[in-house]
């Protein structure tokens, strides 16, 4: 938790301003019934982690208004990118006040009109908003249940809810709606002390399957992202990019660009920009300007980077530290030295960063495809210097985030023009824009020396990480002598790497579960031991243990080299709260070195699942992306240039990829929820990484593992 | 420079006095306002602006106004017939087939365009035929079900 917690708060801008004093929500929302919730703390009781540079009296996280027409609506600084809690949200907020998921209306990322909210990521929805929102639910049922005991003159304990009716169940003539009882009523309430929610035996909805909220919208073309809106007067911007991060534009010409009828030619410092209410004639008159730059290009590429970063001077954190490597050594039989490399990646989101932005009576609103609309509302009024109510940030849905779009200097570079030109400015990233300033997943360096003993426990784990982050890094095992050490760039001294990096679905553990569960499969081979009979015979963790036996019985896996070409792997990982074992069987052309995935098993241990379908779904998505970072993605780039800029040389999974999907996810309903957008994809490099050497005998240490990689590693065996 | 271009728009005769170099695409978006075809790269690989051009799926970032004369193009908002959704729409909508939902109006359209020329195809069909439509939420197991879903539906003759 801690390491996740550093790494959230260190990918997310933070600002040192005070927010800004509560508005009158009673004007903007008229009469209902109001509770406001702070978010005090998670289901498990632990602080919530995100950046509270706030006031706590005043910066709520949510609230809900249970309107005049029975309807109840919820407002919440969190965005929909596709993982589904425009169901989930409503199901749990159904269950709490016993009323319909038709009632029920959520109102996301709106600035204006939400509640302060440090962003969507890290699978935060859920497990943190999710219990605040609850509490704030029960309370507001608790509310409405007095005001019916006062109306109906019948004891608040003697009343039962039912669909949005309050009755006394003893006198069925006494019953109140909702919409009944708050019809012209205005009743704040704060939240001192924690009401029961409730209990899971009564859920109506949490805990079952519920097709997508907003799919009917998403089939027909309705559903509205940033780039489908449109306002009188609105402009395309198309702006001048440098040929390399780090470039100083030096010399402008705008002569020939400014010949394209009706273009405006904006200069902002190192902003140029060609507007036209045309964006095909923006196009045409941003490729006519000449712009010349002065950078030096860091002596890095795609190919030396590992070095680069080894070499690097570099802080040291040791993070974990159990008993004593030194005396570990000694009670080894084995030991040993690994280490592993993972390259950067980019989100490529298929909606790439888009923003509009109006500039109207000293107001400037922004409608952006972002996860964060708070901090971009920060940096929008940074940027701009207006003070906070003076900038409005609303998300529509949004096309895919992944972590990429925590980034929005579209939305930033939108403010900026509308300010200048006067005008509704649109700025929709090319996808060679979306490539160039994505912040890309780092790469890194993972050095291992691990060893066993004679019987094959594990005695010895000493990790290094450089560069890449520590989610991930929980060791699992029952290990005695174990140290964890992160290594980054030091404090005020320039980044090693060349270019912005940010978290990137489950920001980290991609890298650090590879890593340490190829080495797990490397020790179990020395020592001779079937690799799931290794991981159970060190494990202790009794969920673990479980999750792991049940992946193998859905699997039917059997012990054994892998035949004909065919292999299987498997590996365990844990992140946001929730435990995975994964299984898959791959073949391996010998030939070309071309991997094909057959089948890929998930057991999922996630707490509470509000909705196992949506949870399934995003299952399956995280397999399904994960088979990208382990056979496919990698980023070229020469310094700061991006080579890589599209999906012709950037080539993200397809259908013809597809394997047979399988998952599990194991009830526990008496559980707080953790999260499930993420862990399904922390294990899928290692476990196509070790079905490899199951396969052939050759041992994959660098993700992709590309035909020319893997020939080269059945080279070597 | 501008000239009138005459095509069938979602069923409907359309005149449009426009410069014929424009992008289908951005005329589609921002002319008529069908922002359901969306923009992913605009260099044909993602499919997500994917539309039907006399009933064969076309990427509409790579061609211009003027390749649609006298032609009938369809758009995801012209799909469904009145309330009554396309039989692909109904099996994307039963299977969740989608996640953000970004590139679910290409693969719908580039799924009609796949069934019109082949109406019973195997699931590896389904596979080849929607290869070139990108998806980065993961939603493809479920689109290679709803597409066969639809499939059989539509040879019901509903």
């Amino acid at each position: 938790m801690k390491n996740e917690k550093a790494l959230d708060q260190a990918s997310m801008p933070r600002s040192s301003r005070r927010r800004m004093p509560r508005r009158d929500f009673f004007k903007i929302l008229g009469s209902g019934v109001i509770v406001f919730f702070l978010p005090r703390c998670t289901g498990d009781g632990s602080p919530v982690a995100v950046p509270l540079e706030r006031d706590l009296t005043k910066d709520y996280n949510a609230f809900l208004l249970v309107g005049e027409d029975g309807t109840v609506s919820c407002y919440s600084g969190k965005i929909e990118m596709g993982q589904g809690i425009i169901t989930s949200l409503v199901q749990m907020m159904a269950d709490e006040l016993n009323v319909p998921m038709e009632k029920i209306k959520l109102v996301l990322g709106d600035t204006d009109l939400c509640p302060w909210d440090g962003g969507t990521w890290g699978s935060m929805t859920t497990r943190h908003f999710g219990p605040s929102m609850r509490a704030a639910l029960a309370e507001a049922r608790g509310v409405l249940l007095q005001l019916a005991s006062e109306k109906l003159k019948v004891p608040a304990n003697q009343l039962t809810v039912t669909d949005g009716v309050i009755s006394d169940p003893a006198n069925p003539d006494k019953s109140v709606t909702y919409a009944e009882l708050t019809k012209g009523k205005k009743i704040e309430r704060y939240l001192d002390t924690k009401p029961s929610v409730e209990d899971y035996t009564k859920f109506s909805f949490v805990g079952k399957s519920y097709h997508r909220l907003d799919a009917k919208q998403k089939v027909t073309g309705e559903a509205k992202y940033s780039g489908d809106m449109k306002l009188p007067g609105m402009v395309f911007a198309r702006i001048v990019r440098p040929p390399s991060h780090g470039a100083k534009l030096t010399t402008v010409d705008i002569s020939d660009a400014e010949k394209v009828a009706g273009v405006q030619i904006v200069r902002d410092g190192d902003l140029v920009a060609a507007l036209h209410e045309n964006r095909d004639r923006a196009e045409e008159a941003v490729s006519r300007i000449k712009a010349e730059y002065s950078y030096n290009e860091l002596p890095v590429n795609d190919k030396t980077v590992f070095e680069y970063m080894l070499k690097a001077d570099s802080y040291e954190n040791v993070e974990t530290s159990t008993g004593d490597i030194e005396a570990g050594k000694q009670l080894c039989d084995k030991t040993f030295d690994t280490e592993i490399h993972d390259p950067y990646l980019a989100h490529a989101p298929i909606e790439p960063h888009t923003a509009l932005a109006q500039f109207e009576g000293g107001k400037m609103t922004v409608w952006a495809s972002t996860q964060t609309p708070y901090p971009l509302q920060d940096e929008i009024a940074a940027v701009l210097a207006l003070p906070l109510e003076k900038v409005r940030v609303i998300v529509p849905f949004v096309g895919g985030g992944f972590g990429g779009k925590s980034a929005n200097n579209q939305a930033v570079e939108a403010a900026r023009l509308a300010k200048l030109s006067g005008k509704p400015v649109m700025v929709a990233f090319t996808r060679d824009e979306e490539f160039f300033y994505d912040n890309f997943h780092p790469a890194g360096v993972i050095r291992i020396k691990s060893g066993i003993d004679k019987s094959g426990l594990i005695k010895l784990w000493d990790y290094h990480a450089y560069y890449c982050g520590t989610r991930g890094t929980e060791i699992l095992y029952d290990v005695p002598n174990l140290k964890l050490t992160d290594h980054g760039d030091k404090e005020n001294s320039p980044s090693v790497h060349p270019f912005a990096t940010g978290p990137w679905r489950a920001p980290n553990n991609n890298t650090n579960t590879f890593a340490r569960e190829t080495q797990i499969d490397i020790m179990a081979a020395a020592a001779g031991i079937d690799p799931l009979e290794f991981r159970l015979k060190n494990l202790k963790d009794e969920k673990m243990i479980e999750v792991l036996k049940k992946v193998a019985d859905m699997f039917g896996y059997k012990p054994g080299k892998g035949k004909g070409g065919r292999g299987v792997g498997l590996a365990i990982g844990t992140d946001v709260g929730a435990l995975v074992a994964q299984m898959a069987e791959v073949e391996v052309d010998r030939k070309t070195g071309k991997v094909k995935v057959l089948r890929i098993v998930c057991a999922q241990d996630m707490g509470l699942c509000v909705n196992p379908l949506g949870a399934t779904m995003q299952m399956e998505g995280c397999m399904t992306m994960g088979l990208g970072y382990t056979l496919t993605e990698e980023l070229a780039y020469e310094g700061g240039n991006i080579i890589t800029r599209g999906y012709d040389s950037y080539e993200i999974p397809r259908f013809s990829w597809l394997p047979k999907i399988e998952t599990f996810i194991f009830e526990r309903m008496n559980e707080p929820p953790q999260g499930g957008g993420e862990p399904a994809i922390i294990t899928v490099g290692a476990v196509v990484g070790n079905a490899i050497f199951n396969a052939t005998g050759a041992r994959m240490y660098r993700m992709p593992f590309t035909p020319a990689r893997v020939l080269d590693a059945i080279k070597k065996v | 420079m501008e000239e009138t271009i005459s095509f069938q728009l979602n069923g409907k005769k359309t005149d449009v006095k426009i410069d014929p170099t424009e992008t289908l695409l951005w005329v589609l978006r921002n002319h008529f306002g069908l922002t359901g075809t969306k923009y992913g790269c605009g260099m044909g690989f993602c499919g997500s602006c994917t539309v039907l051009i006399d009933n064969e799926a076309v990427r509409s970032c790579t061609i211009t106004v003027a390749d649609v004369k006298g032609k009938s193009v369809v758009t995801i908002e012209g799909l469904a017939t009145g309330d009554q959704l396309h039989p692909i729409q109904k099996a994307f909508i039963e299977h969740d087939a989608m996640q953000c939902g970004y590139c679910t109006p290409g693969m719908i359209m580039n799924a009609t365009g796949l069934l019109l020329k082949n109406s019973s195809p195997t699931d590896e069909q389904i596979k080849t035929g929607m290869e070139d439509n990108l998806c980065r939420c993961g939603a493809h197991v479920r689109i290679v079900a709803a597409v066969q879903t639809a499939a059989e539906e539509m040879k019901g003759g509903k």
